[in-house]
């Protein structure tokens, strides 16, 4: 039995990347959720694309930089403003806006539910029924009033205090989703197998649970995601966003501060919401993806 | 002799996979007569269950029929349409599935599951008639009438395997498919359902198929054995003979590897494993790990065929160990002897 | 002399205090020595609901007694301190029964070979470690290269198995608790796993506690046996006398219930059961399944008799024998020494 004979069979289950790149295209067609959810959002950067191309300036977001209240046309393909704001250039950097606040917030709600999580079940006791308590507090309280309280407190906020402020309330849910998958996995076969191997209790957490949460983790960061960025729209719509960087939410609170709609500026308040839905669709149709990807039946053939 | 009550010619089922053609099922043919009970035997992989499956046709894709017959009584079931079918089901050929425990509703009481079944096939049963049937049933299987009332956890795993058995013979059906219906169970209790399913099959002179990997179970029930590898018949002879003097290579390995209370050792191993249903061999699907394989195994494949009365066997070498012909010098050697796997076997489909 | 591994009055009830009912006793007042200077093959038989898992995670330290206590070397599970802990957990090992459940699908089965390689041996280089690891694939009969490296989907679940069986051996442990180790594999692939536990005890000298429901498989491989019923030991002692004859009637109802593959042994029909009657909390557990239940039965349940010097029955119908101690298992066991040989461990 030559090494080499060793060597090629360790090889044999790790792919080469030139296949890997179409096991994933395989799968995608198999998976139409995910696929579409990532061609929804593809579909948002070209948008972010042609912007950068189309507009001369991007400093054009600001008020009293363009002509006001001019409808769509080839030279500003989503019109303008009462206070002459080029709506593409807006538009543009408030989905950037948006979806960063998304991102941090949502990352910052996943970590922070998954620390939580493994912390209340590893330690147990007294500590995981304090961080139960607190979850079951915390999902009993409406998020927008929490939000709204706390967002009033902080004068003024900037994009990435936003992003804090809406972090506070994205942990919840997954805190208690990870954590009850956490105890649940704890009971399996291979993790009293490790147990008998002489692995502690961290090093189970870590080494054996860890990697298979991580599905479910990232499905929660999706979710996660999405309860962010509604609650920042929300907020914002009441004009509590943020003060220095365009976000789509602010775009309708404008709109409805100005009275766009009575004036009859449709392409005013139709642009935003035309991005809210579609990011809402791609995260919805990604996280009935990753549903999918979540389930180990599927993960042997994959 | 009488007429057969189910005629199987030339079962072929497959799944499709996203990786290949699985031919689960290829080319299964046999008789079964009024009132007989014949064993269908294999290992995982065999094509055991979803040969059963097959004759109620239960096959869901990525498992399809792809050919064959299935003649009920002169009616061939695999040509009727989906709404034909569903008042053959339970009527006339009726399922004891295997795990009693996912296959009751946990919510129902046993009386509703017992009488979802007849409110389908006989309507206009009057409600006093209705219990009158269930306890008439629960009775058949040795269950109080108190047992309609409850609710499946409430009931021990024997009993809800017996609850199983009342329903599939509730509309007397011509046959029966008993798929592993002791699997779960232990010794003392499977002996028990065993003797209630072969009281309700004599009461109601229903046909039995039972589905299952335990000779012994076998030996205690059936009359005659059919004997499956990698989705194919091997042999098929009634059981005495088979167990005095199985023909087939594969089942005298099957024989000789079961555990017996009289035998203080442990019996041979089998070299090898049972192939991958994607990867089959050429010739006989078994020659690779057949003691008495000959040049002409590796490239031809037999088909099942009368040896001696009744004795049905797909080898070409059935004659000569019928005989007493000796196994391969050199071919697999003293038992106990811990014989490395060949390819590692896949999960295959659980067939 | 201490022994390795000790079970002594071992009892385990399940949850919480129930107002009008007793609460579920799973095993109770178990006691027994595990002897590892003499390695044999112990089964411990009964049905579900035995106690014969609830016996074998007790023994492994999964879960800790109500009453009594499990031994290691003489210290108690519950205060063991690291060092001995440490010396526990290789001394004894574990097959389990699923062998699809014990690998974490995210690793490939090498994972679970290289874990125990690496908290109890401290073997630095990648080589030697390999090497530990292809020697003890082998030992059971796999080629190393066509197991190491894989998920454990790719693999059947009799290899899967004789890995397991091969984690259980690399760290030469003196006791494994085998637990149903065959009953999820293949009928063809079973006599392989066995022999590799038979291989264990004569070529390593492990002594195994082989638990399982399956008669056959029991007496073909052990030298003493155990019969549990309902928590309590019913019947014990050598396999070569209780299978063929077996005393208590809830093994004779086994042994009766066991499918012969033998065309010509047929089921015998059971005696007839005297009319289950409301049996105390105290009474003899078989009581109202038993055709010779007495009145005594029910009011107290028998203690275990030593009807021969290798054999212990619990059963009112033994009551000229003399009443075994605490330490009985360990006494008809003991007595197995003296006709040691290799008799009645052949293999064919």
């Amino acid at each position: 039995m030559a090494d080499a004979t060793i060597a090629n069979t360790t090889n044999e289950p790790r792919k080469a990347s030139g296949s890997a790149v179409k096991e994933v295209l395989g799968y995608l067609r198999r998976n139409p959720a995910l696929a579409w959810g990532i061609g929804l959002i593809l579909l948002l950067v070209l948008f972010f694309v042609f912007a950068t191309l189309q507009v001369s300036s991007f400093t054009e977001y600001r008020p009293l930089s363009v002509r006001p209240r001019l409808p769509p046309s080839l030279q500003y393909p989503l019109g303008t403003d009462t206070q002459g704001r080029n709506l593409l250039a807006l538009n543009a950097l408030g989905l950037l806006g948006t979806l960063s606040i998304g991102l941090g917030a949502g990352f910052i709600g996943v970590v922070v539910a998954t620390l939580l999580a493994f912390i209340g079940a590893y330690f147990g006791g007294r500590i995981d029924a304090v961080i139960r308590l607190v979850v079951d507090i915390g999902l009993s309280i409406p998020t927008i009033l929490l939000l709204v309280i706390i967002a009033i407190a902080f004068h003024g906020l900037t994009l990435w205090q936003m992003a804090l402020v809406v972090s506070m309330t994205a942990w919840i849910r997954p805190t208690r989703i990870i954590r009850s998958q956490v105890l649940s996995l704890r009971e399996r076969a291979y993790v009293e197998v490790a147990r008998m191997s002489g692995m502690g209790g961290l090093e189970i957490i870590l080494k054996e649970l860890l990697p298979n949460l991580m599905p479910l983790i990232f499905a929660n960061f999706v979710a996660s995601i999405t309860h962010a960025i509604l609650a920042s729209i929300g907020l914002e719509a009441l004009g509590l966003g943020p003060a220095d960087n365009p976000s789509l939410g602010t775009i309708i609170y404008r709109v409805i501060l100005y009275q766009g709609i009575i004036q009859g500026l449709w392409w005013w308040w139709l642009a935003p919401i035309v991005l809210i839905i579609l990011i809402f669709i791609a995260l919805f149709l990604i996280s009935v993806g990753l549903d999918e990807l979540a389930d180990p039946r599927l993960r042997t053939t994959s | 002799m009488t007429a057969p009550i189910l005629q199987v010619r030339d079962l072929r089922v497959q799944y499709r996979t996203p990786r290949g053609v699985v031919q689960a099922v290829d080319g299964l043919s046999f008789d079964l007569y009024p009132g007989e009970r014949l064993g269908l035997v294999g290992e995982s992989g065999s094509g055991k269950t979803t040969a059963a499956l097959s004759l109620l046709r239960l096959i869901k894709p990525p498992g399809h029929i792809v050919g064959g017959k299935v003649v009920l009584d002169g009616q061939d079931l695999l040509a009727l349409p989906e709404e034909g079918m569903r008042h053959v089901r339970l009527a006339q050929i009726a399922l004891v599935p295997q795990g009693a425990m996912s296959s009751l509703n946990p919510v129902l009481l046993i009386r509703e599951q017992i009488l979802d079944g007849l409110r389908d096939h006989e309507t206009g049963l009057s409600s006093r008639a209705q219990t009158a049937r269930v306890n008439e049933l629960l009775a058949g299987v040795g269950l109080e009438p108190a047992v309609a009332g409850m609710y499946p956890h409430q009931l021990s795993g024997g009993m809800k395997q017996r609850v199983c058995i009342a329903i599939a013979i509730s509309l007397r059906p011509k046959v029966i498919i008993a798929d592993e219906p002791t699997s779960a169970l232990d010794v003392v209790v499977q002996r028990r359902v065993m003797e209630t399913l072969g009281k309700a099959q004599e009461e109601i002179g229903a046909a039995v198929i039972l589905v299952g990997h335990d000779m012994g179970l076998m030996a205690q029930f059936v009359n005659r054995i059919g004997i499956m590898y990698a989705g194919q018949l091997m042999e098929l002879s009634p059981m005495k003979p088979m167990f005095q003097k199985p023909l087939h290579p594969y089942a005298r390995a099957l024989i000789e590897n079961t555990p017996s209370l009289a035998v203080k050792a442990i019996p041979r191993s089998i070299d090898g494993s049972m192939p991958s249903l994607m990867e089959l061999p050429s010739g006989c699907l078994f020659h690779p790990r057949c003691s008495y394989a000959l040049a002409a195994c590796t490239t031809e494949r037999q088909t099942l065929r009368e040896v001696r009365a009744e004795r049905r066997v797909a080898c070409w070498r059935a004659e000569d160990i019928a005989a007493g012909a000796p196994a391969n010098a050199g071919a697999a050697t003293a038992a106990g002897a811990l014989s490395p796997d060949a390819a590692p076997e896949k999960i295959g489909l659980n067939a | 002399m201490t022994a390795l591994l000790e079970a002594r009055r071992v009892s385990k009830i399940y949850g919480e205090h129930r107002i009008g009912r007793p609460r579920p006793v799973a095993l109770e007042d178990f006691s027994l020595v595990i002897d590892t200077d003499h390695p044999s093959i112990t089964a411990v038989v009964g049905e579900s609901g035995s106690g014969k898992t609830t016996l074998a995670r007790l023994l492994l330290g999964l879960e800790t007694p109500t009453t009594g206590e499990v031994l290691y070397k003489g210290h108690s599970l519950r205060s063991l301190g690291a060092s001995n802990r440490h010396a526990f957990r290789r001394d004894v090992q574990v097959v389990f029964q699923n062998p699809f459940e014990v690998y974490n699908p995210f690793y490939t089965v090498d994972h679970a070979l290289e874990v125990p390689i690496a908290k109890f041996l401290s073997i630095r280089s990648k080589q030697e470690r390999r090497a530990i690891m292809m020697d003890a694939l082998a030992a059971v009969g796999l080629r190393p290269n066509e197991i190491l490296g894989r998920y454990p989907h790719q693999l059947s679940g009799g290899q899967r198995q004789r890995i397991m069986v091969a984690r259980a051996l690399l760290l030469k442990p003196k006791v494994i608790i085998a637990d149903e180790p065959v009953s999820m594999i293949d009928v063809s692939l079973r006599a392989t796993v066995l022999g590799n536990l038979q291989q264990l005890k004569d070529e390593l000298g492990i002594s195994i506690i082989y638990i399982t429901h399956d008669l056959a498989t029991a007496y073909q491989i052990s030298r003493n046996i155990i019969v549990l019923y309902s928590g309590s030991v019913v019947e014990a002692g050598d396999v070569n006398r209780v299978v063929p004859e077996p005393q208590h009637p809830y093994t004779q109802l086994l042994i009766n219930s066991v499918p012969w593959a033998d065309p010509e042994r047929h089921w015998t029909p059971e005696p007839s059961r005297a009319h289950p009657m409301a049996a105390g909390p105290d009474a003899c557990k078989f009581a109202n399944r038993c055709p010779n239940t007495m009145p005594r039965c029910i009011e107290h349940a028998p203690p275990l008799y030593r009807t021969e010097p290798s054999r212990l029955a619990a059963c009112y119908l033994y009551d000229q024998a003399p009443v075994s101690g605490p330490d009985g298992l360990m006494a008809a066991f003991g007595r197995l020494d003296e006709a040691d040989g290799a008799k009645s461990d052949a293999a064919a």
